[in-house]
C-alpha cells in the first residue's frame, strides 16, 4: 500500500480530515523548505505538497507565480527539489509527499529518470497540472511501474464523462479544484462544493481532497465537513512572501497558521 | 477566373482538396506534436469550442457570414505582386508578394479573429481576451470586437506595451482595455499564460482569441483553417497569373500563422518547396534569437508539444527578435512536424538581416514591409538568386511596416 493509501487509512480510521499544505520548494530560499516541510508536519500536516518552479505557470495565480519566480531565481531545478525531499525523508519515513508542477521540466529529465529518481528521493506521487489523462499515458504507466501515485485535478467545469475517465487512472487521491480560476483565487462556495464532491465520490473510490480558495480556518473547517482532505497553498505561500527577507520566521509562522486550521478541522 | 468566391471558405472548407493531407488527428496531434496539455478545467471548455467550430464549419450560412465579412470589412481577397525590381535586380526567380499587408487593420491577424469572433458569438460569449507581442493580433482582435459589440481584454507584456506604443493607443481607441502583463519574461508568452488564466477564471461568458497557429487543441487547427484563405487564394492567383504553381513558397514564423495559412493549401504539391524563416535575432551562435525550429527542442508549452527555447532543465528561456511578432519561445506543432517530416523547411535571418530585406523592400518597390515579414524577404532575397529566371517564389507578404517605424528609426539612432 502506497504512503498515501495508508495515511488515508489511517486518518479515516479516526474519523479526521486530512490537512495538505502546498508550499514552493526553494522559495524564498533553498535552504527555506526542509525545516519548513518538518514544521508543517509538527503543526500538523498529513500530506505535503511540494511545487516544482516552471517558469510559465499557468493555472497559478499571482501568489504562486512570485514563488516561482522567487525560487527560479535562486537556481532551484528539479533535481534539487528531489534532493530536498531526499533530505526530508532522512527525517520523517511516514508524511506522504506529493510533488505539483508542469510536464515541460520532467520531459526534459525524462519520464523513467524522474520516476526512478523521485521514487529514490522517497516522493509518493505527482500531480502534474497540464497533463490530462488523455495526453498522460506514458507518464502514467512510467509513473505507476515506480510506485507512484498520479494525483489529478478535477474541477467544477468536470462532465460526469471526465470524471469517470479520470477515476481511471487517478491513484492516491484526486483533487477537486473548488473555482474555476486560478489558485489562489476566490471565495469559494461551500454548499457548491458539497454536491461536486458527492458527484465524485459516486464514481471516483479515491479520497476526495478539494483546493484552490481556503483561505482561512473557517472556510477549512467547512470544506473538511465534506472533503477527505482540505489543500491550503496561496494562503501559506502569501505568508512566506510576506517573510521572504526574514526566512528563519517562516516555520514558526506557517507552523501557527497550520495549527489555526487544524484546530478549525477537527472541531466537532 | 479567381475570384474571391472561389477561394472563399465556403469553397475550401467543402471541396475536400486538402484531404490527402489530414492532420491534425482527432484529438490534435500533429505525429508527436500538438495536444491538448491543459489544466483540467479546461478540457471541457475545450472540447465545447471544438464541437462549436465543427458544426460552423460545416454551416453554409456561418461560411458564408464569414466570406462575406473577409471581402467587404477586410478587402480580401488580398493580390498578388509581382515585385518585378526587384527581381531584375537578382537576377533569379520571379519575386511575388502575397499582400496581406494591405488588409484592414495592416497585416494576416484579421482572418483569424473575424472568423473566431464571429464563432465566439455563435457560442453565446459576450466577453473576449486575446494575447498580443507586437500588438497586431490585439488590433486585429480590438477591432472585430468593436464591430460586434463585444467586450474585449487584450493581454501584452509590460516590455511590448512599452516598445509598441501606437498599436496600445489603437487598441484602446477601439475600446479594448489593454492589460499590462508583469510576470515571468513580461513578453508575449507571458501574455499568453495571463490571457489562460483569465479563460480558466471567466469561462461561462468568455471566448479566448488565440492569435496563432499554437496553444491547445483544437486552436492550432481552427487558426490554420481561419488563414488558410491566404494559401488558397494565392494557388489561384499564382495558376491564373503564371500558369503554374510556385516553385517556393517563403513565409516569416514566430508562432507561425501567416505561413500555415499560406502553406496549407500547397503540402499536397510535391513541387512546390515550402520555407519558413525563423527569427534569428542577433545570430543563432549567440543565443539571443527566437528560432525554436532551428535551435530548440521538443517539450510542453502552452497547451501543445512542439519546439521551444528552454534551459537544460526545461524552463522556458527569453528569446530575442528585433521583431515583437516573432519574439516567442514556442512555434505552432503543425510547423514541428512539417520539419520532423521534411514536407517544409525551416531556416532563420538575423535582425541585421531583416533590416536590410526592410529597407530595400521599401526603396525598390515602394512597400514598406513589417519587420516580422522582412524576415521571409530577408531569406527570399538569397534563394531567389540560387533559382532560374523562369521560376517563381510566393512570399507571404504578412503585414505593413507603419508599426515599425519608432523601432526602425531607434536602430537607425533617430528619435521621432
Amino acid at each position: 500500500m502506497s504512503r498515501i493509501a495508508k495515511r488515508f487509512e489511517q486518518l479515516k480510521a479516526q474519523g479526521r480530515t486530512a490537512l495538505v499544505p502546498f508550499v514552493t520548494a526553494g522559495d524564498p530560499e533553498p535552504t527555506t523548505t526542509v525545516p519548513l516541510m518538518h514544521a508543517m508536519v509538527a503543526a500538523g500536516a498529513d500530506i505535503i505538497e511540494l511545487g516544482v518552479p516552471f517558469s510559465d505557470p499557468m493555472a497559478d495565480g499571482p501568489v504562486i507565480q512570485r514563488a516561482t519566480e522567487r525560487a527560479l531565481a535562486k537556481g532551484v531545478r528539479l533535481a534539487d527539489v528531489l534532493a530536498m525531499v531526499r533530505a526530508f525523508r532522512a527525517q520523517d519515513a511516514d508524511t506522504p509527499v506529493v510533488l505539483m508542477g508542469y510536464l515541460n521540466p520532467i520531459e526534459v529529465m525524462g519520464y523513467a529518470a524522474f520516476s526512478e529518481q523521485a521514487r529514490e528521493a522517497g516522493v509518493d506521487g505527482a500531480l502534474i497540472v497540464d497533463v490530462p489523462p488523455e495526453e498522460g499515458h506514458d507518464l502514467v504507466a512510467t509513473m505507476k511501474a515506480q510506485g507512484l501515485d498520479l494525483v489529478y485535478l478535477l474541477a467544477p467545469t468536470s462532465t460526469q464523462d471526465r470524471i469517470a475517465r479520470i477515476g481511471e487512472v487517478a491513484s492516491g487521491f484526486v483533487y477537486y479544484v473548488s473555482v474555476k480560476g486560478v489558485t489562489g483565487a476566490a471565495n469559494l462556495d461551500a454548499g457548491d462544493v458539497a454536491e461536486h464532491v458527492e458527484a465524485i465520490r459516486r464514481t471516483i473510490p479515491l479520497p476526495v481532497g478539494v483546493g484552490f480558495g481556503i483561505k482561512d480556518p473557517e472556510t477549512a473547517g467547512k470544506v473538511s465537513k465534506v472533503a477527505d482532505a482540505v489543500i491550503v497553498g496561496s494562503a501559506i505561500v502569501s505568508r512566506i512572501e510576506a517573510l521572504a527577507d526574514t526566512p528563519a520566521e517562516i516555520p514558526a509562522t506557517i507552523g501557527d497558521f497550520l495549527s489555526s486550521l487544524r484546530a478549525a478541522i477537527d472541531a466537532d | 477566373m479567381a475570384t474571391s468566391a472561389d477561394n472563399s471558405h465556403a469553397e475550401g472548407m467543402a471541396s475536400g482538396r486538402e484531404a490527402a493531407y489530414s492532420l491534425p488527428d482527432a484529438v490534435g496531434h500533429f505525429g508527436p506534436y500538438g495536444g491538448m496539455f491543459v489544466p483540467e478545467t479546461l478540457m471541457h471548455p475545450l472540447d465545447e469550442l471544438k464541437q462549436a467550430y465543427e458544426r460552423c464549419k460545416s454551416d453554409p450560412e456561418f461560411l458564408a457570414e464569414l466570406d462575406a465579412d473577409l471581402r467587404d470589412y477586410v478587402g480580401r481577397p488580398s493580390p498578388i505582386y509581382h515585385a518585378e525590381r526587384w527581381s531584375r535586380e537578382v537576377g533569379g526567380a520571379q519575386i511575388f508578394l502575397k499582400r496581406e499587408d494591405l488588409n484592414h487593420t495592416g497585416a494576416h491577424k484579421v482572418n483569424n479573429t473575424i472568423g473566431q469572433a464571429l464563432l465566439a458569438r455563435r457560442m453565446g460569449k459576450t466577453r473576449i481576451i486575446a494575447e498580443t507581442g507586437a500588438g497586431q493580433h490585439g488590433v486585429a482582435s480590438a477591432t472585430v470586437a468593436a464591430r460586434l459589440g463585444l467586450e474585449c481584454i487584450v493581454y501584452m507584456g509590460e516590455v511590448d506595451v512599452a516598445r509598441q506604443e501606437a498599436n496600445v493607443y489603437r487598441m484602446r481607441l477601439l475600446g479594448a482595455e489593454v492589460v499590462s502583463v508583469k510576470s515571468g519574461s513580461r513578453t508575449l508568452k507571458d501574455a499568453l499564460n495571463e490571457a489562460m488564466r483569465d479563460w480558466v477564471t471567466n469561462i461561462d461568458n468568455t471566448f479566448y482569441i488565440i492569435g496563432t497557429v499554437a496553444g491547445p487543441h483544437p486552436y492550432p487547427m481552427m487558426v490554420r483553417d481561419f488563414q488558410a484563405v491566404i494559401g488558397r487564394e494565392a494557388r489561384a492567383q499564382m495558376l491564373e497569373r503564371t500558369g503554374r504553381l510556385p516553385d517556393a513558397l517563403v513565409a516569416c514564423v514566430g508562432g507561425g500563422s501567416n505561413a500555415i495559412g499560406l502553406f496549407y493549401p500547397f503540402i499536397d504539391d510535391p513541387d512546390v518547396a515550402i520555407y519558413g524563416v525563423e527569427a534569428g535575432g542577433e545570430g543563432l551562435q549567440t543565443g539571443h534569437h527566437a528560432a525554436p525550429l532551428c535551435a530548440g527542442k521538443p517539450g510542453v508549452l502552452h497547451g501543445n508539444r512542439t519546439y521551444l527555447m528552454e534551459d537544460a532543465n526545461g524552463q522556458i528561456i527569453e528569446t530575442h527578435s528585433i521583431s515583437a511578432g516573432l519574439d516567442y519561445p514556442g512555434v505552432g506543432p503543425e510547423h514541428a512536424w512539417l520539419k520532423d517530416s521534411k514536407r517544409a523547411h525551416y531556416d532563420s535571418v538575423t535582425d541585421d538581416e531583416a533590416l536590410t530585406a526592410f529597407h530595400h523592400l521599401t526603396r525598390t518597390e515602394g512597400i514598406i514591409p513589417a519587420l516580422e515579414s522582412s524576415h521571409a524577404l530577408a531569406y527570399a532575397h538569397k534563394l531567389a538568386a540560387t533559382m532560374r529566371k523562369d521560376q517563381s517564389i510566393l512570399i507571404n507578404l504578412s503585414g505593413r511596416g507603419d508599426k515599425d517605424m519608432h523601432t526602425v528609426a531607434r536602430h537607425d539612432g533617430l528619435v521621432l
